[in-house]
């Protein structure tokens, strides 16, 4: 599974954002896209292209953390939202790897993944973004960022709403993404 | 006095509290906005800072001896100490270490393990701030301030800060000479 995660003002301005892949089940923490490395930007387009539906669901429910909002089936594109009380968005959107027989139907493949989930217990998150256990990863992911996006956005010299660019924070959500996701 | 001493009467001194991160937003925003005003001239910023520290330093010393009660130290060594197990428990509730102290007992270094005017910080990475700003120089002005109402002209700077990616947050205190005459400060 391939992770995008951006932070998006309450303006609508990125101020943050970071690709990285799984490191559950034996995952190497890399993000491998389904489009080709000059196609990065599709990332940028169908994350932002859910912006509509999360300002529908935010009014939904008390929390902050939205679940999964969106998806574009075409690339396979899950999208997670968590909206913090100032209105800045986090975002994260999943891609489960491509199936080795890209033409077999999605119930073939629900299949063979849960003969194969009994080996490996974690790839229920890696390769199953609406299930309950991928929830659940992602909300703990979503909340380590937010810990960590409070006490950046506490440091005197950040100004609201300026592109991060810490070092220390860029860290921190790697090291999120490598225990949650 | 012994330095355990020190440390009671810095335990027992009692004082009116204020929330932590109150202190440390609103020194940091002095910090960022002097940054600002002086276009990102860390040494300027440094010395403005110092100058604050000085004129606070000046004032807190009479608030010091008040609510500690504490008398006339008999030699440097034992000024070290009250500084750091009294001023700094009962004005910022950490004690830093008193160490590396000179052969003539004229200098020594000031070790914090924490600091909290420096809690959620991270300098601004334009490549200077982190060689040349001292985040927390009032301190400095604030011991310089004080120690020269009670007859003691120092000089203090920071060695290193952990904001800066040192180790430890050091600082060196020298005393230059202890003032004999009661003379009036001079304007700053």
């Amino acid at each position: 599974m391939s992770y995008y995660f951006t932070i998006l003002s309450p303006t609508d301005t990125p101020i943050f954002n970071i690709a990285f892949g799984t490191s559950k089940g034996g995952g190497d923490g890399i993000a491998r896209f389904r489009f080709p490395d000059t196609a990065q930007y599709m990332n940028q387009f169908i994350i932002h292209s859910s912006l509509d539906i999360l300002e529908e669901a935010q009014w939904t429910n008390g929390g902050m953390y939205l679940k999964h909002i969106d998806t574009y089936p075409p690339a396979s594109a899950y999208i997670s939202a968590f909206l913090t009380p100032s209105g800045t968005r986090f975002l994260l959107l999943h891609q489960p790897p491509q199936l080795p027989t890209s033409g077999s139907s999605s119930t073939l493949g629900a299949s063979s993944l849960l003969a194969s989930g009994t080996t490996r217990s974690s790839s229920s998150v890696a390769a199953n973004p609406t299930s309950a256990q991928t929830e659940e990863a992602v909300r703990q992911f979503m909340n380590e960022v937010y810990e960590s996006f409070v006490k950046t956005a506490m440091s005197p010299f950040y100004r609201q709403g300026m592109e991060i660019r810490s070092p220390v924070f860029r860290g921190k959500i790697t090291a999120a993404g490598k225990k949650w996701l | 006095m012994s330095a355990t001493k020190a440390s009671r009467i810095g335990e027992e001194t009692r004082i009116d509290k204020v929330n932590a991160e109150l202190v440390t937003l609103t020194y940091g925003t002095i910090v960022a906005q002097l940054c600002q005003d002086y276009d990102s001239d860390y040494q300027e910023v440094n010395k403005q800072l110092e100058k604050m520290g000085y004129n606070i330093g000046m004032r807190l010393i009479e608030d010091f001896l008040a609510k500690s009660g504490v008398g006339r130290c008999a030699n440097f060594r034992e000024t070290a100490d009250m500084i750091a197990k009294v001023g700094f428990k009962i004005f910022l509730n950490v004690a830093p270490t008193v160490t590396n102290w000179t052969s003539d007992n004229n200098q020594f270094s000031l070790i914090f393990d924490e600091n909290p005017l420096a809690d959620f910080v991270e300098l601004p990475d334009d490549g200077r701030a982190q060689d040349e700003l001292w985040f927390s120089n009032i301190l400095c002005g604030v011991l310089r301030g004080s120690l020269e109402m009670v007859q003691m002209q120092i000089e203090a700077h920071f060695v290193s800060d952990v904001l800066r990616g040192d180790d430890t947050t050091e600082m060196r205190v020298s005393l230059i000479r202890y003032i004999e005459d009661e003379m009036p400060p001079e304007e700053d």
